[in-house]
């Protein structure tokens, strides 16, 4: 046994290995660097001395600008890579990329990959600390990390019996399982609401409760996590699959104010972006005085320094 | 050898009216701020704060800064650091500045101090009020303004100051090893 606080992991390969003691670390140093990200200079040096590579090998924006901007305002030196142009297309190896970018003494690598479980191949292959930016359609542990942070700003620091609901593309959506991981650690209710195509088989085993009726988990939930249909996921080049028609989808659940004002108390309206405005949740919904959107977003920042700056000084147990 | 008591409550008190009375003689108040280093430096902040509030008849504002993220020593030191609440709730752009901590030893928290004061703007001077000088131990060219009482003591020795709110009692004890 340790007798000073460190994350259980030495890398964030997804919420499953984490601990409960693990998030209310995270969160509490995140607190921390929030108080950062409002002073008129908004940067400390605790990675001068590390340099942490960016390896996208998959689409991505907003991780990709929060990462680097956490990066950033810890002073860490950073490199960016995607697959796209490199020599990845010419058949180089995982691993061979990886050391290759090892070898100029790089010490901490945060990665994007669209094969769920890459994370932890690579973990087992190198010694650097390893952060998962999102393996596929499996975890994306920091947007839960962000998400559950959110929540707790919005909803207040114990979420034991709070009910949160995960609105939309559960099977696709790597958001929502490290979501219901992290949720359940922290004693949350989670209930998974979206057409029974988009849904797993096997939900029960996390948990989780499922729905199909979204009035009825607008009714049930203290917050809503709506999530984005990603049809660039359903296959045959981003066409319908799993459902009939867009509009079909919107009627069902799609996320209105008249829906919204069902409930009787403020219900906390998340999305982990990009949003589909007109899709899954309308303007008025995405820009109303109860959708945090733009809070997790600031949270993103503060939560991927805290893992930063917890991975980087991790002991060997 | 036993611990040995070095400061016992009734001198505390007296120390910290010296200390305030010290501050008085030298600050304006109206455009100076205490701030004091987490965790332990704020409860002496806290603590001046309250005389000087008294002495001078007007608030006295008091910030508590955290330097977790700014010291020397993230990754070499033998515990991993975790941050303390930063709460200043001010800028200190163009004021006078009193860093307060409790125990001045190799002087680094100090220097992390400085560098952390500086995210919350440019104060136009700073000085530094220690409860216990550690002095011979100095590893920075760093020197207090003001001083509770200066202690000589061996390295692995260690000064730990004990707090009404958190111990019941005040005082200054000198433990011939470091807690563990």
């Amino acid at each position: 046994m340790t007798d000073f606080k460190q994350l259980s992991q030495p890398s964030l390969l997804g919420i499953r290995g984490l601990t409960r003691g693990d998030i209310d670390l995270i969160h509490a140093t995140a607190k921390e660097f929030k108080d950062v990200l409002n002073r008129p200079i908004k940067k400390v040096p605790s990675l001068r001395d590390f340099t942490v590579a960016n390896l996208f090998f998959e689409d991505s924006t907003r991780t990709r600008l929060s990462f680097e901007l956490a990066e950033k305002r810890l002073s860490a030196d950073v490199v960016n890579f995607s697959a796209a142009g490199s020599s990845v297309k010419k058949g180089e190896t995982l691993v061979d990329t990886v050391n290759n970018i090892l070898a100029m003494k790089v010490d901490m690598v945060v990665m994007r990959h669209p094969h769920p479980g890459a994370h932890h191949f690579l973990a087992s292959k190198v010694k650097v600390p390893i952060v998962n930016a999102g393996d596929g359609t499996h975890e994306h542990p920091t947007q839960a990390l962000l998400d559950t942070f959110s929540l707790r700003e919005a909803l207040g620091h114990d979420l034991n019996g709070k009910n949160i609901a995960i609105v939309g593309d559960i099977k696709h959506s790597r958001v929502a399982l490290s979501n219901i991981l992290a949720l359940k650690l922290l004693g949350a209710n989670v209930r998974v609401c979206g057409p029974q195509t988009l849904i797993p088989k096997h939900m029960d085993s996390l948990g989780v409760e499922v729905s199909h009726d979204l009035d009825d988990t607008i009714r049930w939930a203290d917050a809503l996590n709506m999530l984005r249909i990603q049809l660039e996921r359903q296959g045959d080049g981003g066409s319908v699959r799993f459902f009939p028609t867009l509009r079909e989808y919107t009627m069902r659940f799609g996320l209105t104010m008249e829906r919204l004002t069902q409930a009787d108390r403020d219900v906390v309206v998340m999305h982990p972006g990009p949003i589909n405005r007109g899709v899954e949740i309308t303007s008025e919904v995405a820009d109303c005085h109860q959708a945090i959107i733009l809070d997790q977003v600031e949270h993103g920042v503060a939560v991927r320094m805290a893992v930063l700056y917890m991975l980087s000084q991790h002991r060997p147990d | 050898m036993d611990d040995q008591v070095l400061i016992p409550s009734e001198q505390f008190e007296l120390i910290l009216d010296r200390l305030a009375h010290q501050l008085i003689e030298h600050h304006d108040f109206a455009v100076t701020d205490l701030v004091g280093l987490q965790p332990r430096g704020s409860r002496l902040a806290e603590r001046l704060q309250n005389r000087l509030t008294v002495l001078t008849g007007t608030p006295v504002r008091c910030g508590k800064l955290d330097v977790t993220f700014f010291r020397d020593d993230i990754r070499t030191h033998e515990k991993p650091l975790t941050p303390n609440v930063n709460d200043m709730g001010f800028t200190v752009e163009g004021r006078g500045v009193v860093l307060v901590d409790d125990v001045l030893f190799t002087g680094r928290t100090i220097r992390a101090g400085l560098d952390a004061l500086l995210a919350h703007g440019r104060p136009s001077s700073v000085a530094l009020a220690v409860l216990i000088d550690r002095r011979f131990s100095r590893e920075l060219p760093i020197e207090p303004n003001y001083i509770g009482q200066h202690v000589d003591s061996i390295g692995a020795q260690h000064v730990k100051v004990c707090w009404k709110e958190e111990h019941g009692f005040d005082s200054v004890i000198l433990l011939n090893a470091k807690p563990s």
